[in-house]
């Protein structure tokens, strides 16, 4: 439990890294810093296919996309990465006060959280059980979004071809 | 005939959920705060990468509560599979942005007409 919480902290904390880092790329960083925590914490609550997911698609493949774009985007001048910097420091030096005070009323709040019974999960109930027999419908979600993805991709990449 | 009583969670549980539901909810808004404040697209998309980092850490706690750690992990893994799709086309229309404007500036959408 206080590993657990520790870990909550640190991820609280690069997730406020991530929003504030000067640097988009450190901001990058910082997201897939978040997601190797996460997966953490995915581990310690006994979801380890969900955990290896995450930290292969959002802790690998997401960062690297996000790299790559912005090493095809245009490189600021020093006097406007200054200015960003100035700029940034004055939006988010409220952000971490934002955060305390949202921490100390929730926490005084004293939620009921009793919303649902804890139902015993049936002896043979793992992930690949559930996806084909509970969620099957998800699957067949899945995969037309993922071929959504590649066919806008595809059309994206025409459009840059034209272009160039 | 009156309905059976539903067996209510631990004290631990319970800790555990209140924790955590504070957690989730300081990560939403941290996210959420990125995404209001700033105008670069790229931002943009890493604030809506952190709101489903808290939406992932709620399933996640909330399965291990509620002892359906399984149909929690299988939620989580469609959830990573439509928010990478959502990744790709979205860093593809903000790179088709900056090639058509020369910037990832979302005010410069404004002036987009048609």
């Amino acid at each position: 439990m206080t590993l657990d919480v520790v870990l909550l902290a640190v991820l609280v904390l690069f997730a406020l890294m991530t929003v504030s880092a000067p640097r988009i790329l450190w901001s990058v960083i910082g997201l897939a810093a978040v997601s190797a925590v996460l997966t953490i914490l995915m581990f310690q609550f006994n979801a380890p296919i969900a955990g290896v997911f995450e930290l292969s698609v959002c802790a690998g493949l997401i960062p690297a996309i996000f790299i790559s774009a912005i090493s095809l985007t245009r490189r600021l001048s020093p006097e406007a990465v200054a200015e960003r910097k100035r700029e940034k420091l004055r939006r988010f030096a409220i952000l971490p006060i934002i955060l305390i005070i949202a921490g100390v009323l929730l926490s005084q709040l004293h939620l009921v959280l009793n919303f649902a019974p804890p139902v015993p999960e049936s002896g043979d109930a793992n992930v690949r059980t559930v996806m084909w027999t509970v969620r099957h419908a998800d699957l067949i979600g899945q995969l037309v979004v993922l071929l959504g993805g590649v066919f806008a991709v595809v059309v994206l990449i025409k459009e840059f071809r034209r272009d160039a | 005939m009156t309905p059976e009583a539903a067996p209510a969670f631990s004290a631990d549980t319970v800790r555990l959920i209140s924790i955590f539901g504070i957690g989730v909810v300081l990560v939403l808004i941290t996210g959420l705060y990125s995404i209001i404040t700033t105008r670069n697209l790229l931002r943009v998309l890493i604030g809506i990468e952190i709101l489903a980092k808290s939406v992932t850490l709620l399933l996640i706690v909330v399965g291990y509560a509620a002892n359906q750690i399984a149909l929690a992990q299988a939620l989580v893994i469609t959830l990573i599979i439509i928010e990478v799709a959502l990744m790709v086309v979205a860093i593809g229309v903000v790179l088709c942005v900056h090639r058509t404007t020369g910037s990832i500036d979302a005010a410069v959408l404004r002036e987009l007409k048609g």
